[in-house]
């Protein structure tokens, strides 16, 4: 499927996905409180078949955070870009681990990198800071006068 | 003193496979349930050689942060810094020099002869044999020293940067190519005698550590770990990169889902490099070996994403960009990390002797899992 073709089937399936311009793949911001049944349609939906998430990050805009899946079908091919914005001061999101079993770790990469709450996440611990390490590294307001170098 | 072994509330034993252990290759550190020699859970507990990379780009140019990238994958380091420069110069449109583009390609393909052989030498050792250790980093060690004359380096080379190349191939760069190819050919005939007919490592590897197709998929694996169980997933042909799409090559996928397949697949795979190696080792075309660029990159304001096939699998370079010379947030998207979460489903039932050979055909490298 052509990013315009996906754009008119998405926006079939999900009246609530609105899009954002740029990028080569097609951007869809989807509210965080549907994402859930979402995730698992773009799963199992015969004509998407996104059954392959190849990158889960997190973006701190100093407002909000946004949560970034790439998602890609190993049947048809296509990619597309999920988009969803979270509250700053209490990011709280469900978990995709039981859609897509690579979310697990990278969950928990983000939960310890920006403090965003994965619900329903079967083992949410921290995997690479220590216990005792206080702050959310990859947030813009995080400073390190010790071991961060700025050029 | 001997302390008293942890154990679960069902009886179960809790030990520690490492930071410091020979089989992990780095500091990656396992903590193991056990009922008797049976492998219940095996759970990862990373950071020990965290730099937060992803945080340090944010602060350094896009000239400055390819440097960084050599430090992940160390292994791969020219398709590292070869990714990242793709996606500069995918926000930049800058088109790169026929010349470049060829040099690019031949560099990662002898980048990923080198990580394999190393890959093979380190596997055979885990599984108990010592003499292809020897070998394979005999044979390595031409690689890096064809490298060091063009590059000035053997390990973290920084040779592709954006917009071509760092400096122009040594003069006998490609009669040293042709003559490690000719003997490397032969060579890996001698290596595939030496093991992979092996019994005793043929029964070490086979039905051990087994990932199904769909598991595969599910946990994000990539690279040689995934098409060990018959996934297509080579960037290389699915979203070809420079010259890719104009050499001979076949995507070598083994239906064996088990460790012995994966290691196939990356001996088949070294065949496939001397394969494209040969084809475009005569035909560099002249030229210049960098396009003309500002001296100071800025990106426009966007996203972009590009993504290339390492010797472990798939990497992606995410660049949020807010117009600025620095990077607003970068994400690497490493195989190691995603091919480590199948780990724990590979283990569960298997004996803890098979562990070390599971770990071993998934071709863990733990700065490339920690970043």
């Amino acid at each position: 499927m052509t990013n315009d073709e996906l754009k008119i089937k998405l926006t079939g399936l999900f009246p609530s996905v609105t899009f954002e311009e740029g990028g080569e793949w097609v951007n869809a911001v989807v509210p965080f409180t549907e994402w859930k049944t979402i995730a698992q349609q773009f799963r199992n939906d015969p004509n998407l078949k996104c059954d392959y998430l190849f990158c889960l990050t997190c973006v701190d805009w100093k407002t909000h955070l946004t949560m970034v899946y790439h998602l890609t079908s190993t049947v048809f091919r296509h990619n597309m870009v999920i988009k969803i914005k979270l509250d700053r001061s209490n990011p709280e999101i469900e978990t995709v681990c039981d859609t897509w079993r690579t979310a697990e770790l990278l969950e928990r990469e983000v939960y310890e990198m920006f403090g965003v709450k994965f619900l329903h996440h079967p083992d949410l611990r921290r995997l690479i800071l220590t216990d005792d390490f206080e702050g959310f590294p990859l947030r813009k307001d995080f400073e390190d006068p010790v071991n961060m170098i700025k050029l | 003193m001997i302390e008293e072994i942890a154990r679960t509330e069902q009886g179960d034993m809790v030990i520690n496979l490492g930071p410091q252990h020979p089989a992990t290759h780095g500091v990656l550190h396992l903590v193991i349930t056990l009922n008797g020699e049976t492998i219940k859970k095996v759970e990862p507990h990373l950071g020990y050689i965290h730099r937060s990379i992803e945080k340090m780009c944010e602060c350094l140019s896009y000239r400055q942060f390819i440097y960084v990238t050599s430090r992940m994958d160390y292994l791969s380091s020219h398709i590292n810094n070869h990714g990242s420069a793709l996606c500069v110069e995918k926000g930049m449109q800058i088109e790169v020099p026929s010349r470049a583009k060829v040099i690019r390609v031949i560099m990662d393909e002898l980048t990923r002869i080198a990580s394999h052989e190393l890959w093979w030498g380190a596997m055979a050792m885990d599984t108990g044999a010592f003499t292809p250790f020897f070998y394979a980093f005999r044979e390595r060690e031409t690689i890096t020293d064809i490298m060091e004359e063009t590059c000035g380096a053997r390990l973290t080379m920084n040779y592709i940067v954006p917009g071509g190349v760092m400096a122009d191939l040594h003069p006998d760069f490609q009669k040293k190519v042709k003559e490690f190819i000719k003997l490397f050919r032969a060579k890996t005939d001698e290596y595939n005698e030496l093991v992979t007919g092996n019994v005793i490592f043929q029964n070490r590897m086979k039905g051990v550590g087994v990932l199904s197709k769909e598991d595969a998929i599910s946990y994000g694996c990539t690279g040689p770990s995934a098409r060990g169980s018959g996934v297509s997933c080579d960037i290389r042909k699915l979203y070809p990169y420079e010259v890719y799409d104009q050499v001979k090559f076949e995507e070598v996928i083994e239906n064996g889902c088990d460790s012995f397949a994966r290691y196939l697949v990356r001996i088949r795979e070294m065949y496939q490099s001397i394969g494209i190696i040969e084809q475009l080792i005569d035909n560099i075309p002249e030229g210049d070996f960098q396009a003309k660029t500002k001296a100071v990159l800025k990106l426009p304001k966007g996203e972009f994403y590009s993504r290339v096939e390492t010797a472990r699998g798939e990497l992606g370079v995410y660049i949020v960009s807010e117009g600025a010379t620095t990077p607003y947030r970068i994400k690497f998207r490493s195989p190691g990390f995603s091919n480590l979460s199948a780990l724990d489903h590979m283990a569960r039932g298997s004996k803890i002797g098979d562990l070390v050979a599971m770990m071993g055909t998934l071709d863990l490298v733990i700065p490339d899992i920690d970043r």
